[in-house]
């Protein structure tokens, strides 16, 4: 990520593209036994090659959502569609980078980032090249015969993001990625995100509690309501992203869209 | 980088410190002989020999081939249990751990195994299997396998729930997720419960040596009580005592050099 690269404009990008929804989630409902219903006919689209990002009260079931996407775990109403198919399980369509890391803890740095392709039976050789590359990309060279243990929370979350750039997935869902990391390596995180998707050119679905982060990011907002989660709100803030992270903090379409949100998640605090 | 420089800083002050450890073990070491030689000589008991008397029966019987025979009579099944007990232990832990059906057939009858008193068994052994090495062997693993059927069980059960989803997330086979993500997690556990299930067997045969048949070290305790020769009988337990901690402490070292918990979270 040594480059700066402005993101492209994103309009032109998926009217190239057959289908201009990569993902599409259809009347989604879940409960969880008899008593908490966490998602109420829920329908969205995702617009291929555009930062999505799901943001609710907590409890209001983004995580389910985004798991239910990922095919983990099951609908019990509804479907979820990825390029027009539809989702009955994992796929290698989509990469779930995780709020807690997921990294196993007995392997280092570069076996974690190729262990999707060491799943698919990838030669070690192969996939150990392919891992290099995006651990330079996340910027971790020099790290890859650390263990997790040795990596501090941001570092972390960059081995689980090349984890799942490897697999070269067309989605990536992100769940609460930077929860863990102090608001500093945060904010670096973020433009490094940016950067780094604008060349790998992917559909990220994002769930995050930080308002400045879904504004900051995102092509598309999607505001849930209180549990049961329905979709309260799509907000699309149209920011110039041109001129550099500092310039998208003072632009007016992004301090709008704080705005926007807090005031309509402001409804939900007690 | 910054922990060589923190190595290099600290080298001398661990050296110091172990040799710090070593010396006040061997303190509390000689205090204890002290202590037993001071007690032996009063003596607390005609039963209780001083420690130099114990000593001086331990060279005997190492030297007239006695001791060495005796252990290799009770290392048999000693050893065979403890195999059996590992293979097969693991290998039900695991299943209790991945299959509801299995928890819910085999679970309880490891948790009443662990929690009864076994030793109360093992003249039941005998009635059924006679008095020759299978029943010696049953009684190590009625002892050893419990502990390690349980802690294998739990191990496999604790695996975070996050890596599993991520190895499916990342379309692993089942397979795959036993084989690349439950037993390298489970592996620090399981190992554990194989310690736990050596000590256990250690229990295991020399009850069996002193209620089935007297054999091997068995045989020395019992022979040398009952000639009222209490040097040899305590030399024999001592050396047990010793032989088992050094067992059991060697798998220790096995266990942080090759399970390496140290690089775990
Ligand atoms: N496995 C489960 N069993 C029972 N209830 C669950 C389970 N997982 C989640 N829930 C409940 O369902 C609701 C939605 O959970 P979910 O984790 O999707 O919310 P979330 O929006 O991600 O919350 P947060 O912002 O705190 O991460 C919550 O009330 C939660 O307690
Ligand atoms: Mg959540």
């Amino acid at each position: 990520m040594t480059q700066r690269l402005a993101r492209p404009p994103r309009l032109t990008l998926a009217a190239t593209t057959d289908a201009p929804n990569i993902v599409e989630v259809r009347r989604i409902s879940k409960s969880y036994g008899n008593q908490i219903e966490a998602l109420r006919d829920v329908s969205l689209a995702f617009p291929r090659g555009r930062l999505t990002t799901l943001l609710g009260p907590s409890g209001c079931g983004k995580t389910t959502l985004l798991k239910i996407i990922a095919g983990l775990i099951p609908a019990d109403a509804g479907d979820v569609y990825v390029n027009g198919r539809v989702v009955t399980g994992p796929g290698p369509e989509r990469a779930f980078v995780f709020q807690d890391f997921a990294l196993l803890p007995w392997a280092n740095v570069l076996r974690n980032v190729a262990f999707g392709l060491e799943l698919r039976g990838m030669a070690k050789d192969e996939r150990e090249a392919l891992a290099a590359k995006y651990i330079r990309d996340v910027g971790l060279a020099g790290f890859e015969k650390r263990y997790p243990h040795e990596l501090s929370g941001g570092m972390k979350q960059r081995v689980g993001l090349a984890r799942a750039l490897a697999v070269n997935a067309d989605v990536i869902l992100m769940d609460e990625p930077f929860s863990a990391v102090d608001e500093q390596t945060r904010r670096k995180f973020q433009e490094d995100l940016l950067q780094l998707l604008a060349v790998e050119r992917k559909t990220v679905i994002f769930v995050t509690h930080s308002i400045e982060e879904a504004a900051y990011l995102s092509d598309q907002i999607v505001l849930l309501t209180r549990r049961p989660g329905t979709v309260a709100k799509v907000l699309e803030p149209r920011i110039d992203r041109s001129h550099g992270p500092e310039a998208v903090r003072r632009d007016p379409a992004y301090l709008d869209a704080v705005e926007e949100i807090w005031a309509m998640l402001k409804q939900y605090l007690a | 980088m910054a922990t060589s420089v923190a190595e290099a800083g600290t080298a001398r002050p661990v050296r110091t410190r172990f040799a710090n450890v070593l010396f006040w073990r061997l303190v509390s070491i000689a205090l204890v002989l002290g202590a037993w030689e001071i007690a032996g000589r009063i003596p607390v008991s005609f039963a209780f020999p001083p420690f130099s008397a114990t000593f001086a029966a331990f060279v005997g019987i190492i030297l007239d081939g006695t001791l060495p025979a005796a252990y290799l009579t009770t290392l048999q099944p000693l050893a065979t249990g403890l195999v059996v007990s590992a293979v097969f232990g693991v290998m039900f832990g695991v299943l209790m751990g991945l299959s509801r059906t299995a928890e819910w057939a085999l679970a309880p009858v490891f948790i009443v195994m662990q929690a009864a008193p076994m030793a109360a068994l093992i003249p039941l052994v005998t009635f059924v299997y006679g008095i020759g090495l299978t029943a010696k062997v049953l009684a190590v693993c009625l002892l050893a396998a419990p502990v390690i059927v349980l802690n294998t069980y739990k191990a496999v059960r604790t695996v975070s729930p996050s890596l599993l989803d991520m190895c499916r997330s990342f379309l692993g086979t089942p397979l795959q997720q036993v084989t690349k993500v439950i037993l390298p997690a489970a592996g620090p556990v399981i190992f554990a419960g194989l310690r736990l299930g050596v000590a256990a067997g250690f229990i295991g045969i020399v009850l069996a040596e002193l209620l089935i048949t007297p054999t091997g070290i068995g045989d020395i305790i019992t022979y040398s009580s009952s000639i009222a020769d209490y040097p040899t009988m305590y030399a024999t337990i001592a050396s047990l005592i010793v032989f088992a901690g050094v067992t059991v402490s060697i798998l220790q070292q096995v266990e942080t050099r090759f399970v390496r918990p140290e690089k775990r979270a």
